[in-house]
């Protein structure tokens, strides 16, 4: 979409803050995107095979030919992170697809409408948003049962009243505003009129969300999966790894040191990128 | 449709019964007959809601060509009025009579008639795009001849509305406004946020294209010297109600109402 984007990466000389902002954005994308970088060739590629055991390669500490060291087993931490990496980023990228895709659009009608359905919508948002979100996704889970389309159905759902929120007040916003009257008057049907003249200027808002909701859902991910009622064998998560690699912290400590720090680099990298985002949005507008 | 707000659209039988004659359609842009109206104040049942007119019976009508001014203290309905001739709010009592297509509007602050996520062309093309009528050849063509109508080169067409200055803005949101050929513009105090010599600017691009396009506007403002610059006759509003009106001239020299003459003097 033309014009979505644009007022974030735009060539424009601004001042120093307009530079703090890319500095941000550049770090974070740099740690994301070698994350990204490990969870795609992980679904493909691993120097070992992650699950291939090895008696005599028992709790080897890090090295040349692994990286990461070995767990009890013998298998290869590094390849079991590839691969853990790429299970949690499809979970975190789905469920903040299914929070901000519905998010979007609730926030959208309640926000542009407003009326009755706002206010009962809006208050059935307050009730979600009033139980831990961790125990609301508990909930799901007990009905649905654990497994990794069933952790992003659950956090999905969690997510979505928050998202709501926050697009409902950027769409009120500019509910009155020239350009929006103009499109009314003109004749533009109301889906164009949300979709393609408003959502664009509600980015700055938006985008922002994403980032913090991805991190929230790899955390979340991490704490369901640690307390196993997230994904469940042979998909290896990182949090699912973490729990793992509790029992061995002593005799391989390197396992949970190298696994969480990725989750920690991860969530960081993710969160300079929103930071960024949402600073270059102040200076747009 | 309503009753109360009357297009070329509306049902032909309607249209029969208030016997407009040929001559009229040639000759009128607009007519408002007795029109009062106001707002509602939402309540929790419908008939507790309370109402507070703003506009008392008001009546005038803009023939093709003129430009008509209407001035009057902030707070006085002068918005409201130009929302009901849009069609954003229905009178209560009385009529408004469009002779011709959709009126088009220019609004107040150049800052935020733009959709500030598009680019000039964009902003420029979405009203051809909306009515679906026109090939994406046409519409880019249309664009083109209407930048150089305001006095914007193509240089403009990709550029941001942040990148430019408040004149440039109010020229893109009239080329925009007119891209669709309306016979009446209404301009809500459409120079009131420039700086004096791009007002001039404006004000001399609005006489030239009345002329070229064959245009009528109303012109909402509180700035009489403008209206004086601009307009062929004039209203005067005051707490809702029309309480003089005629050429320019006419009214900003020999004002007969005591309101007028301290319009004048205040300004």
């Amino acid at each position: 979409m033309k014009g979505l984007f644009a007022r974030f990466f735009r060539n424009k000389d601004t001042s120093s803050d307009g530079g703090d902002a890319r500095g941000y954005l550049i770090v974070g994308l740099i740690l994301f995107g070698l994350f990204l970088l490990m969870a795609v060739v992980g679904l493909f590629y691993t120097p070992h095979s992650h699950t291939a055991m090895n008696a005599a390669a028992k709790f080897q500490p890090p090295s040349l030919t692994h990286p990461f060291g070995t767990d009890n087993f013998g298998r290869d931490i590094f390849s079991r992170v590839m691969k853990g990496s790429s299970t949690t980023l499809i979970i975190a990228v789905a469920t903040v697809a299914i929070g901000a895709a519905a998010g979007t659009l609730i926030g959208a009608l309640t926000g542009y409408f407003g009326g009755i359905v706002d206010d009962i919508l809006m208050r059935v948002g307050d009730a979600l948003t009033a139980f831990p979100s961790l125990l609301m996704a508990l909930v799901i889970i007990g009905i649905v049962g654990p497994g990794k389309y069933n952790v992003v159905l659950a956090l999905g759902i969690v997510f979505i009243p928050s998202f709501a929120r926050i697009m409902r007040t950027a769409y009120a916003s500019l509910r009155y505003v020239n350009y929006i009257t103009s499109a009314r008057l003109m004749g533009a049907t109301n889906g164009r009129i949300l979709f393609r003249h408003m959502l664009p200027n509600t980015m700055h808002v938006l985008l922002p969300a994403v980032t913090i909701g991805f991190n929230n859902a790899v955390l979340a991910e991490a704490s369901m999966s640690f307390l196993g009622i997230g994904v469940t064998p042979p998909d290896a998560s990182l949090g699912y790894m973490l729990s793992e690699a509790q029992s061995m912290l002593v005799r391989a400590p390197w396992y949970a040191l190298c696994t969480g720090m990725v989750i920690v680099l991860l969530v960081f990298g993710v969160g300079l990128i929103g930071e960024g985002l949402q600073r270059s949005g102040r200076e747009v507008g | 449709m309503s009753e109360r707000f009357i297009t070329p659209d509306s049902d032909p039988a309607l249209l029969k019964k208030l016997q407009i004659t040929e001559e009229m359609k040639r000759d009128m842009v607009l007519q408002v007959q007795h029109v009062s109206g106001g707002y509602y104040k939402r309540a929790l049942m419908k008939k507790n809601r309370t109402y507070k007119e703003v506009i008392h019976d008001v009546s005038f009508e803009i023939r093709r060509g003129e430009i008509l001014g209407l001035v009057g203290e902030s707070g006085t309905g002068k918005t409201t009025l130009a929302k009901m001739l849009l069609g954003m709010m229905e009178p209560e009592e009385g009529r408004i009579i469009h002779y011709t297509r959709r009126p088009q509007v220019v609004f107040q602050d150049p800052y935020t008639s733009l959709n500030p996520a598009y680019d000039v062309e964009w902003n420029i093309e979405e009203p051809l795009r909306i009515f679906g009528k026109y090939s994406e050849k046409e519409r880019k063509e249309r664009v083109r001849e209407m930048l150089r109508r305001v006095e914007l080169t193509e240089d403009h067409l990709k550029a941001m509305p942040d990148e430019l200055s408040g004149g440039q803005r109010q020229r893109v949101s009239i080329a925009a406004a007119l891209i669709r050929r309306p016979r009446l513009v209404i301009a809500d105090e459409p120079v009131s946020a420039l700086d004096v010599t791009i007002q001039a600017q404006i004000l001399k691009l609005l006489r030239e294209l009345r002329a070229e396009l064959d245009l009528s506007y109303l012109f909402v403002s509180h700035d009489l010297n403008v209206v004086y610059q601009l307009c062929d006759s004039v209203m005067v509003m005051k707490r809702g109600r029309i309480v003089e009106q005629g050429p320019v001239e006419e009214v900003f020299e020999h004002p007969k109402e005591a309101y007028t003459k301290q319009l004048l003097e205040a300004n």
